[in-house]
């Protein structure tokens, strides 16, 4: 394919591009120990959760902004100039109690997201927790699941019901001072998912939020803890999407997952912000910390992931496998077009005995886009028997984007079994030429090769998400043809 | 069908093709053979519109139209396939979904709708079973892990589903043992009809065994140098191409 026709294929709109004019309640940017208060009272939190925030923020404080540490470049990101707080909605009125009060707009850009937010989210058998930028604004069949003793709800919303049970895991799995952005989001998280299974309890449905950036200049920081008890077992899928905006918007994100004994958790996550535009203008700064823990023996982890959006991206959901037999598994495609960065990857921690995990990484990286896998496999002295398969493998479109592996190992038991394996192919242009030569069209050609070389993940995401996975990734590639 | 005047074509700077003539019928099969390095891939990389050939002078004129002036996709939708010497494997898509698009991307072309899903099942079963492949082939990813007898069964197998007006075999007997050449040799021999022509590129004679063409020409040193009816082929097992060198020289 000659570089200048790719070039112009190389290109994509960004769908969900579009602001709900709404009013919000947005406090100026700046961050200081008075901002933190703030917060916290808005959401009208206890005493130990505000000073949960504010020694967070004053580790913070010391902390060293790691800018630079990932293969990543992009300009120093100024603190100061982000607002950290934006509910929708007049000042200090209180958070809508059910859809009928929520802004009919806001109503409408979840439709225009394909949200299924009333009668037909039951036919999806899907709850949706539908976080519109800080305030969580709807639940739906939150009854039903509370019957099956279920909790599902804002984590603001957990603070005030369920305040035990947040103060018990919050901050268990990735405790404040972990990293730069896991303090920053401690310091200032607003609203994000709560869900608690109770022990023996599968939980009767998917559960899902969309998460969604809205309102100009806000950072959104997210915080979502979700508890399995001894053999309960919950499939959890987030999907994230952001209107267009110049400014670069920054998200940092925090992920806990506690599974206990024989517990299961599934986290899928199916992210489309907003890239940038083909100049790399705009987009989101995507810094999330993700982590499970499989506390109990024969806990099990599963992330899979389908990334495509973000000007630049920063993630590495985690598992820990502490308990006995513990099983962990990272699949996961990212997609990267134009300009966009990402950084991305996952780290397994074998503790217990008889661990295994499995990784299998698939990127694509299209225009003039940079991927990075980075993955850890540690394997503790204590962790006898584990067992890890890694596989990594990159598609490049084109010539002019960049596909990179950092695979670390630590193994500390020689009877570990660590596997890795890694490929870096160019979209074959025999295989572009053989599908074409069948009278395919070359933009069908490239979408069917690539849905193919993302299969072994796909297949991991529950059904009503592959469908909606796999058209993101032909709308993402959408001209990108080599 | 096809009618090929003077082509002179490169690949990178080299002219590979200096001049060549052809012209087929409908309902004729051809054999093209030549030595190695004669220019018999070039020749069906530049008929398919492959990337990186380039054709400097002549003419290629497809059921009237000018081939060389349409797309990849286009000619193969128009009705000129090509059997792959060296099909490639796809990971992770699936034969029945390929062939599905396809034979879709042709339909469509002709103004129909979709296949329905229980017809082209119908239709893959009794073509699967015609080049005695099992039907589990289906749900394996295109050509992925297929030994070299199953790629080439793949490829005469999307033919007759897609039913091409002229169908290019390039070298569809190398790798084969004499079983697996038979199957191949009966599924191009039940493509033959009054309307479709099939060209034929091959090394050896031995395939022109099993698919008797009715014209057989020499291509040495990217110009036909002798054409003439199957015995030509024996001559040339006997002979060798050194005295066509010669001639051309």
């Amino acid at each position: 394919m000659a570089s200048e026709e790719m070039e112009q294929l190389v290109r994509k709109e960004y769908k969900q591009g579009f602001v709900t004019d709404i009013e919000s309640d947005t406090l100026p940017p700046g961050l200081d120990e008075d901002v933190i208060r703030h917060i916290s009272q808005r959401k009208k939190e206890p005493e130990w959760l505000l000073e949960w925030r504010l020694e967070a923020y004053r580790h913070w404080l010391t902390m060293k902004d790691p800018q630079g540490w990932a293969h990543l470049s992009y300009p120093k990101i100024d603190y100061q100039a982000v607002s950290y707080y934006s509910a929708p909605g007049a000042k200090n009125k209180d958070a809508p109690k059910s859809l009928d009060e929520v802004d009919p707009k806001l109503l409408e850009t979840f439709d225009k997201l394909g949200i299924p937010l009333h009668e037909r989210a039951a036919l999806a058998g899907v709850a949706v927790d539908a976080v519109f930028d800080s305030v969580s604004v709807g639940t739906t069949f939150k009854a039903k699941l509370a019957e099956a003793g279920v909790i599902f709800c804002s984590i603001s919303e957990a603070v005030q019901e369920h305040p035990e049970l947040v103060r018990q895991y919050l901050g268990t799995v990735v405790p404040h001072t972990d990293n730069y952005y896991a303090a920053l989001n401690s310091a200032v998280f607003t609203d994000g998912s709560f869900v608690f299974v109770p022990k023996g309890v599968t939980c009767p449905m998917e559960l899902s939020t969309y998460f969604r950036i809205n309102a100009a200049n806000t950072g959104q920081f997210e915080r979502t803890l979700i508890v399995c008890e001894e053999q309960a077992q919950v499939s959890y899928l987030e999907g994230c999407t952001a209107p267009m905006r110049d400014e670069n918007q920054l998200h940092a994100a925090v992920v806990e997952l506690v599974a206990l004994d024989d517990a299961y958790i599934k986290y899928s996550t199916v992210q489309n912000w907003y890239p940038g535009d083909e100049e790399g203008k705009g987009g989101i700064y995507n810094f999330v910390t993700k982590r499970g823990d499989c506390r109990g023996d024969r806990a099990k982890i599963s992330w899979t992931q389908v990334e495509t959006g973000s000007a630049i991206t920063w993630k590495y959901p985690s598992c820990i496998l502490r308990g006995k037999d513990s099983v962990g598994e990272f699949y996961s495609v990212a997609v990267t077009n134009n300009y966009q960065q990402a950084d991305t990857g996952t780290k397994m921690i074998h503790i217990g005995e008889g661990s295994r995990s499995t990784i299998i990484s698939k990127g694509i990286s299209a225009g003039r886009s940079n991927q990075s896998y980075r993955g850890l496999v540690k394997i503790l002295p204590t962790a006898k028997n584990a067992r890890n398969f890694t596989q990594c493998d990159s598609l490049l479109i084109g010539d002019q984007c960049g596909a990179h592996t950092f695979p670390y190992q630590e193994i500390g038991t020689a009877s570990a079994q660590v596997e890795h394996e890694a490929t870096t192919s160019k979209i074959g242009e025999d295989q572009l030429f053989y599908c074409m030569q069948r009278g395919i069209s070359e933009e069908d050609s490239v979408n069917m090769i690539v849905n193919g070389f993302c299969k072994d993940v796909f297949k991991e995401l529950p059904m009503e998400f592959a469908v909606e996975a796999e058209a993101l990734l032909n709308v993402s590639l959408e001209g990108a043809v080599g | 069908m096809i009618e090929i005047k003077d082509l002179h074509a490169r690949v990178e700077g080299t002219e590979i093709l200096k001049g060549l003539n052809l012209s087929i019928q409908p309902g004729e099969v051809h054999a093209i053979m030549g030595p190695n390095g004669a220019g018999k891939s070039t020749l069906s990389a530049v008929l398919t519109g492959r990337e990186g050939y380039e054709v400097t002078s002549g003419s290629v004129t497809f059921e009237g139209e000018d081939l060389l002036e349409m797309d990849v996709e286009e000619r193969a939708r128009a009705g000129l396939l090509l059997g792959f010497q060296y099909p490639v494997e796809i990971p992770g898509v699936k034969n029945v979904y390929l062939l599905k698009a396809a034979l879709n991307a042709k339909r469509k072309e002709q103004g129909l709708d979709e296949i329905e899903a229980p017809a082209f099942m119908k239709l893959i079963r009794e073509k699967l079973k015609f080049m005695k492949m099992d039907n589990s082939f289906m749900h394996r990813a295109v050509n992925e892990g297929f030994s070299g007898g199953e790629k080439k069964r793949n490829e005469i197998l999307q033919m007759l589903i897609l039913e091409p007006k002229l169908a290019l075999l390039d070298e569809i007997d190398s790798g084969l043992d004499i079983d697996a050449m038979k199957t191949v040799a009966d599924g191009v021999n039940s493509l033959r009809t009054a309307e479709r022509s099939i060209l034929m590129i091959t090394h050896y004679q031995r395939l022109l065994d099993y698919i008797v063409p009715d014209v057989i020409h020499v291509l040495v040193d990217g110009r036909i140098v002798k054409t003439g009816d199957k015995s030509l082929a024996f001559e040339l097992e006997k002979k060798g191409y050194d005295w066509l060198l010669e001639g051309a020289a």
